[in-house]
């Protein structure tokens, strides 16, 4: 059945900005979407808020539409581009629920637009449980017994007949939010009322238990021509109870017979086909009863998902690219293998490896927030390993995740961790559990003990239990010898393992330096989709050991183009996401395009970097100096290495690059050195000094007395922090001596080898953000950036704007005199951020990063240059003059000057509150401060600042409010300046509520408003309000320091359950008011980013 | 730690460890690329005489159960695994893989790169091997002396090993609607079952018997089974089904049988370079354009183009499937006759269930035949 010939025009939505339960993963699909459809002659017109993805390149669409994913601004982009059909399966929940949304707003019939994929039907039967599980249940299958309440007083009904425990599940919401396991009726009370307020539709599924069950995954795929195959199955190795994304997950499935797995395939095919996903994937969710084999469906998503990426990287079948062409109607038969280059894709894909995935949490970011693993997703990104066989993979897996621990035995065991509280630890998921599985299994317990409490299969215990066999063998033989060492290699342990077990090897160099001269080295294998029955010549590989010396490595040789590594990022992270990997894909385009041949490392399975395409090659690999090294060495043996990217990745490649240089590695770019200079407080200061540039005063303490001194010459507050950090790991706003030596005390365990920095804090400056290119002697500006909210925000979580609006010429001058000197001063060759306060008029710097910043997509976006494709080139030798010639950088100007027309870009970050929960089950606290909580970002952007901060907005949180209640508390040195975005608030016709103080200078200065209680005043209070919904937004900052004053905590936590806005800076309120008044003004239209670069590049 | 070693009549050697029991076996080497399914895989007639190579390499994880054999015992004559499990999970488990091997003397190896092993079998093509191990092991030399020396698939009638030596019945479940005389070149358990559940009561004769032995249980329908070894060596199941088209009894062929099938309406057969083993297998009916994915495992096959019509002895016929991967021929129909063969496995065990509807098939030809 050949392509349809009626789709002409095609609008792919988008996943937003990166949450929770919908990350990287989204622009995997739609970049390969997009450039599917572009190759089939389709015209493709894009929505999406998030500017971070590469799918929101220019290249990548005719029309690139950066708006919020709302029914109410993708019927605009509708309205403007009148597109044949609308590809929703490919942008996560978020877009399937703006499909749906379009459909119930009529907008689909109005504009006669054709939902391909999976029609509103087939996503209402995959999505409402109750259609669902009536339909499972009508092709002869199990569900678990459930009822769907609508109430409280259903719920318990329902809980009387089920019996406890029992699983709550809201409708309609993504990543299992809201959704939890109860096992008293306490738990049950909260838990539920919790579920019918997350619910879009107030409504949640009360479910029997299959807690503990042994839980499966199917990826299908599903023609026109009704062909179905399926390409993986995922088995958990957390059983029932954890949310597959905080499972440790295995591919293919270890431990069903065929019998049992073909049932499953059988099961999965009828579901797919009556669902009737007519083309495209799903996944499709199963539990097994471990002891009577019993299978219930649990769920399936009719589109791409989370695990459909996860899929694609393990077996190398692209389900996204064929989900597209599938759409527009071709059949699997008619398209072709890319990896095999002969076969098609109508197959099912067969490993001869195994697949590992293991989740990467981020709860040191939320204090007080509940560790337990439920069926609400708490992981914040993942990384995926492979190994031949399941412990190398687990191996690979755990030290991929750049926790702590990098593998058993890297980490002291916990104190006082006895059998019995290892055990009892046992019993609930949490981050780390295979770790507890082996202390469990050192400290004396059975397999069947770690299964009792665990209920892990067996099988994956055994293995576990086997790898402390090694480690016995490892700790007991007289001398590493190489049959030993290939066994140990072979099982996945690290280089840092087995030194942790042979002390007289002197760490890893030493473990490395005798494993080198024994010859065990890796050989690469390839994921071919085949398990090896066709040739295949796409480079996607993996690392293995073998026990025979003469196993073949399948890198092949090509010694006419010089090669560049590129070290990508590994996990997403707060701090560390998709940015980076968007500048490594840059790299990748701009250095092949340069003749090049690129070769990307990296363990996250989610990006668009990890796509075999992407590179030239692609190494699945851990980001450790280890298993790049052995990259490094591969890649040498098969060719030239002209450099290795560092800068690129995060914090992850650049903490390697001082040791792979000391290993000979040519890493190019600003040295390790220089990049040393820049996180050196001390040196950094005389590089400023020499510049004649003012920093905050600051000083490095090893200990409290130290810091105290510097606190006490500097004066309070200060802002102390470890040295080298990402994301502002560790980072404090300190008001007196009390919490600086809390604070000490707490730093000190996070990183004892580094001492730490105090600073100066400057209250009330204006921060800036800039991103600038270096080729070791001219500078070019990327962008110069203004946060909306104060210093002491974190910049990833503070929402800035692009031109900067509030500074003058001679700021910017002045920035970039500064940024050049930095840049000439650590000896910058690449890219750079710079962080100013400007306070008083003296512009202070705060850090520099000589490395690509979270801001380089931002900014490219924003001003239609690429940095990190200009940086690539400039780390290999071209000289920003000549990228002004050949196009790569603008002939003239930089991105400090934009033309007086070019519109205002503002990002936004999004946070992931309403997720987490106390043990106790209150809300965390949503208060911003310097370290880093957003997992996100948008952007709005627009002619003016107020239409772009409303888009910002929209896109982030759902729409500011234009008429209603808001509540403002402000504090006291905010009240001077509150009072003019209030006053216009009530001009525009708001409500005003507040509490005592600051009604009464509101009242002083004319403005009516309305008093409330404070929370601890009693019933009826500011809380009580917004829990009724009865208030549309807060203006509420942080009274005077640190520590929340319990009101304002309440009130936070009740603005996140409800989900309105919540601005806690007074800079954020004036912003605010500027975008209501924007969307008062209304007619705030879209644009394609298409036009708007074309007006900055002046070519318009 | 090296107790065992694989040897190619090519001369390479693989080192790795002894796995089941120890000795030596012979066979011709092949890969399969199923990753479940290992006691059904092990359990077929027609990997008789036959050193399976298992790319998935965690094998074993699942034990071995009372219910899933394909047939009285295990017929592959020796084994390759890489990581095979040490103790087994699953609640249909009976005892481990590897005692199971041991039990039935089944010489193995684990431990070695699967996945160079099967590259290269795929570049050189299956050919004989050898598994030694304990006191089988000796040097190289002569080591390979013994493969060189041991008999090729080509020309091998293996199936005269592995047919039943009585005939037997499967009754059929629920009222019984048709008999059917199913030749047994190597049938598999599920064969019968997957008929029998479809109201055929499957009478199972031995590859020896007569025509006349057929007609005796008043067939419905004739059924050809699955089986090892060179087609080319089958007379006299290529005479028995002659008989059969003759008398438009209705045939249905799976495997071995469609290329008896094949060769009775005037195809040729030839030996694959490394054949199709595995579950994974995409097959197109050339009449209706749609995919089935099937389980397979032959090592030769029909010659001729896919969708090609041709004449015979029998009336027109048309090479019906074909395996979009290589081309390959998977099945035949006779359009004048009430007959038909696939190159697959409809019966699955191991592997998916997108072919069962072909049993449906045969019983359409049954019953217009009445």
């Amino acid at each position: 059945m050949p392509k349809r010939t009626d789709l002409k025009h095609i609008l792919v939505i988008g996943s937003g900005p990166i949450v929770i339960g919908q990350a990287c993963e989204f622009d995997y699909s739609g970049t390969q979407a997009c450039r599917v459809l572009r190759e089939e002659g389709i015209r493709v017109s894009l929505v999406n808020s998030n500017p971070a993805t590469i799918m929101t390149d220019p290249e990548f669409a005719d029309a690139t539409y950066i708006e919020p994913i709302t029914a109410e601004f993708v019927e605009k982009v509708i309205a403007q581009e009148r597109p044949d059909a609308i590809l929703a399966t490919l942008g996560g929940q978020t877009a399937l629920n703006t499909a749906i949304a379009l459909h119930e707003r009529g907008v689909l019939e109005k504009y006669n637009v054709e939902l391909i994929g999976a029609d509103i039907d087939a996503i209402q039967r995959g999505e409402d449980r109750q259609i669902f599980k009536d339909l499972v249940r009508g092709i002869g299958s199990e569900v678990p017994r459930s009822a769907v309440c609508k109430s409280m007083d259903e719920v318990r009904k329902t809980v009387a007949d089920l019996g406890l425990p029992v699983v709550i599940r809201p409708s309609f919401t993504m990543g299992g939010l809201g959704s939890g396991m109860a096992y008293t009726a306490e738990e049950l009370e909260r838990l539920a009322a919790i579920g019918l307020e997350e619910s879009p539709v107030t409504e949640v599924l009360i479910e029997e238990s299959v807690l503990g069950w042994k839980e499966y995954e199917l990826e299908l795929m599903r023609d026109r021509n009704d062909n179905v195959v399926v390409i993986c199955s995922i088995e958990n190795i957390d059983p029932m109870g954890v949310h597959t994304g905080d499972s440790v997950t295995v591919a293919p499935a270890m431990t069903l017979t065929d019998r049992e797995y073909q049932h499953m395939r059988d099961v999965g095919i009828q579901v797919i086909r009556e669902v009737g996903v007519d083309t495209g994937g799903c996944n499709i969710q199963f539990a097994i009863h471990p002891d009577t084999g019993r299978m219930v469906v649990i769920e399936m998503n009719p589109r791409v998902s989370r695990s459909s990426a996860l899929a694609s990287k393990a077996t190398g079948f692209p389900i996204a690219k064929i989900a597209a062409k599938l759409a527009i109607g071709y059949t699997l038969d008619e398209i072709t293998n890319d990896i095999t280059g002969e076969t098609p894709a109508s197959f099912e894909p067969s490993l001869d490896y195994v697949v590992v995935k293991a989740p990467r949490f981020a709860f040191e970011k939320f204090p007080g927030a509940d560790p337990t693993l439920t069926t609400t997703m708490k992981s914040v990104g993942e990384a995926m390993s492979i190994g031949r066989n399941f412990v190398e993979a687990l191996g690979k897996a755990l030290r991929s995740l750049e926790t702590k621990s990098v593998g058993f035995w890297t980490q002291p065991d916990p104190e006082g961790a006895t059998l019995e509280s290892t055990l009892k630890q046992l019993e609930r998921g949490h981050d780390g559990r295979l770790y507890t599985v082996e202390r469990a299994l050192r400290l004396g317990a059975s397999i069947e003990d770690v299964y009792n409490a665990s209920k892990i299969d067996p099988w994956f215990i055994e293995q576990i239990a086997w790898l402390g066999t090694l480690r016995q063998e490892l700790l007991d033989a007289p001398v590493l010898d190489e049959p030993l060492l290939r066994k140990a290699k072979r099982a996945g342990l690290s280089d840092r393992q087995i030194a942790a077990l042979r002390s007289e090897l002197a760490g890893e160099d030493g473990v490395r330096t005798l494993r080198h001269r024994l010859g065990v080295r890796p050989v690469y294998k390839t994921v071919d989709t085949c398990a090896a029955e066709f040739k295949s010549e796409t480079p996607y590989h993996y690392s293995a050991y073998e026990l025979d010396p003469n196993a073949e490595t399948e890198v092949a040789e090509q010694r006419e183009k010089p090669k560049v590594l590129i070290l990508g990022s590994g996990p997403n992270r707060i701090g560390q996401g998709i940015e980076f990997d968007y500048s490594c894909v840059h790299a990748a385009m701009a250095l092949r395009a340069a003749g090049y041949e690129t070769v990307m490392v990296n363990c996250n399975p989610e990006t668009v970097s990890t796509d075999y395409d992407t590179s030239d090659r692609l190494y699945f690999e851990p980001l450790t100096f280890e298993d790049v090294l052995e990259v490094v060495h591969s890649e040498q043996r098969s060719g030239t290495v002209a450099g290795v990217i560092v800068q690129l990745g995060g914090q992850t490649p650049l903490g390697l690059a001082q040791r792979l240089a000391d290993a000979g590695v040519p890493v190019v770019g600003t040295t390790p050195e220089a990049i040393h200079l820049a996180e050196d407080r001390g040196q950094f200061g005389k590089v400023l000094g020499e510049a004649g540039l003012p920093a905050p005063k600051f000083g490095t303490a090893t200990s409290f007395d130290e810091a105290k001194e510097i606190a006490d010459e500097i004066g309070y507050p200060v802002l102390v922090r470890p040295s080298y950090v990402l994301g502002g790991r560790g980072m404090e706003i300190v008001y007196d001596e009390e919490s600086l030596s809390g604070y000490i005390a707490r730093a000190t365990e996070v990183t004892p080898e580094h001492p730490v920095l105090v600073d100066r804090f400057l209250d009330d400056a204006i921060e800036i953000d800039v991103d600038a290119l270096c080729d070791g002697e001219e500078v070019f500006i990327g962008g110069v950036m203004e946060h909306i909210e104060e210093a002491g925000i974190h910049s990833g979580d503070s929402s800035c704007a692009l031109p900067p609006i509030t500074l003058g010429a001679s700021d910017i001058e002045n920035v970039r005199r500064s940024t050049e000197a930095i840049a000439r001063g650590i000896g910058v060759k690449g890219l750079l951020n710079v962080q100013y306060a400007l306070k008083d008029d003296v512009l202070y710097v705060l850090e520099a990063n000589p490395r690509a910043s979270r801001t380089v997509p931002f900014v490219s976006k924003a001003t239609a240059v690429s940095m990190a494709k200009a940086a690539s080139r400039v780390m290999l030798g071209a000289t920003i003059a000549e990228l002004r010639v050949e196009g790569l950088l603008p002939a003239t100007g930089d991105g400090a000057r934009l033309p007086e027309h070019a519109p205002v870009a503002v990002k936004e970050a999004v946070m992931q509150f309403h997720r987490f929960r106390t043990p106790e089950g209150h809300g965390v606290d949503s208060l911003l401060g310097p370290e880093m909580k957003s997992t996100g970002e948008v952007m709005g952007i627009d002619s003016s600042f107020g239409k772009a901060f409303a888009k910002s907005q929209t896109a982030s949180y759902g729409s500011l409010p234009t008429s209603g209640k808001v509540f403002v508390s402000f504090a006291n040195r905010d009240k001077r300046a509150m009072i003019f975005p209030v006053k216009r608030l009530a001009d525009l016709g708001f409500q005003i509520l507040a509490t005592s103080g600051t009604a009464e200078v509101l009242k002083r200065n004319g403005i009516a408003c309305t008093e409330v209680r404070k929370h601890f005043e009693g019933e009826g209070n500011v809380v009580d309000m917004i829990l009724a919904g009865e208030i549309d937004m807060i203006f509420n900052t942080p009274y005077g320091n640190s520590g929340p004053r319990i009101d304002g905590y309440e009130i936070r936590t009740a603005a996140v359950a409800k989900d309105i806005p919540c601005v806690t800076t007074i800079q954020g309120a004036a912003a605010a008011v500027h975008g209501i008044e924007a969307l008062i003004q209304g007619d705030i239209g879209v644009q394609p980013l298409q036009a708007l670069q074309a007006a900055l590049r002046g070519d318009a | 730690m090296t107790n065992a070693a694989l040897v190619l009549e090519d001369g390479r050697v693989f080192c790795g460890e002894a796995y089941g029991a120890t000795g030596v076996s012979l066979g011709e080497v092949v890969f399969s690329t199923a990753m479940t399914g290992y006691q059904e895989t092990l359990t077929d007639p027609s990997y008789h005489r036959q050193i399976v190579v298992q790319t998935a390499p965690q094998i074993g994880n699942t034990g071995w159960n009372d219910e899933d054999d394909e047939s009285s015992r295990i017929w592959v004559a020796g084994y390759v695994v890489r990581d095979p499990a040490r103790t087994p999970s699953n609640w249909r488990s009976k005892r481990g893989l590897d005692e199971e091997l041991t039990n039935q003397g089944i010489v193995g190896i684990a431990g070695l790169d699967t996945r160079t092993l099967t590259r290269h079998i795929r570049e050189q093509g299956a050919m004989r091997a050898g598994v030694f191990s304990g006191s089988g092991l000796t040097d190289d030399a002569s080591m390979v002396e013994q493969v060189k020396a041991s008999a090729q698939m080509v020309g091998a009638n293996l199936a005269v090993d592995v047919t039943t030596s009585k005939p037997y019945v499967v009754e059929a479940i629920g009222a019984k609607k048709f008999t059917v005389a199913a030749l047994d070149l190597g049938i598999k358990s599920n064969t019968p079952r997957m008929m029998a559940a479809r109201g055929i009561e499957v009478h199972v004769l031995p590859l020896t018997s007569s025509f006349e032995d057929i007609l005796k249980v008043s067939p419905d329908g004739l059924f050809l089974s699955n089986g090892p070894g060179d087609p080319a060596t089958q007379d006299h199941a290529i005479a028995l089904t002659k008989e059969a088209l003759g008398r438009k009894l209705p045939l249905f062929g799976i495997c071995f049988g469609n290329q008896i099938l094949g060769r009775a309406v005037g195809r040729g057969t030839y030996k694959m370079r490394y054949g199709h083993r595995g579950i994974n297998i995409p097959v197109i009916d050339v009449a209706t354009g749609k995919v089935a994915i099937t389980s397979q495992n032959h090592g030769f096959a029909l010659e001729g183009t896919p969708g090609e019509e041709f004449s015979s002895e029998f009336g027109r016929a048309v090479l019906s499937h074909y395996c979009p991967n290589d081309g390959t021929v998977e099945g035949v129909r006779l359009l004048d006759a009430p007959a038909f063969s696939v190159q697959y496995h409809p019966e699955a065990a191991a592997g998916p269930h997108d072919a069962a509807p072909l049993f449906d098939e045969f019983v359409t030809l049954m019953n217009e035949a009445r």
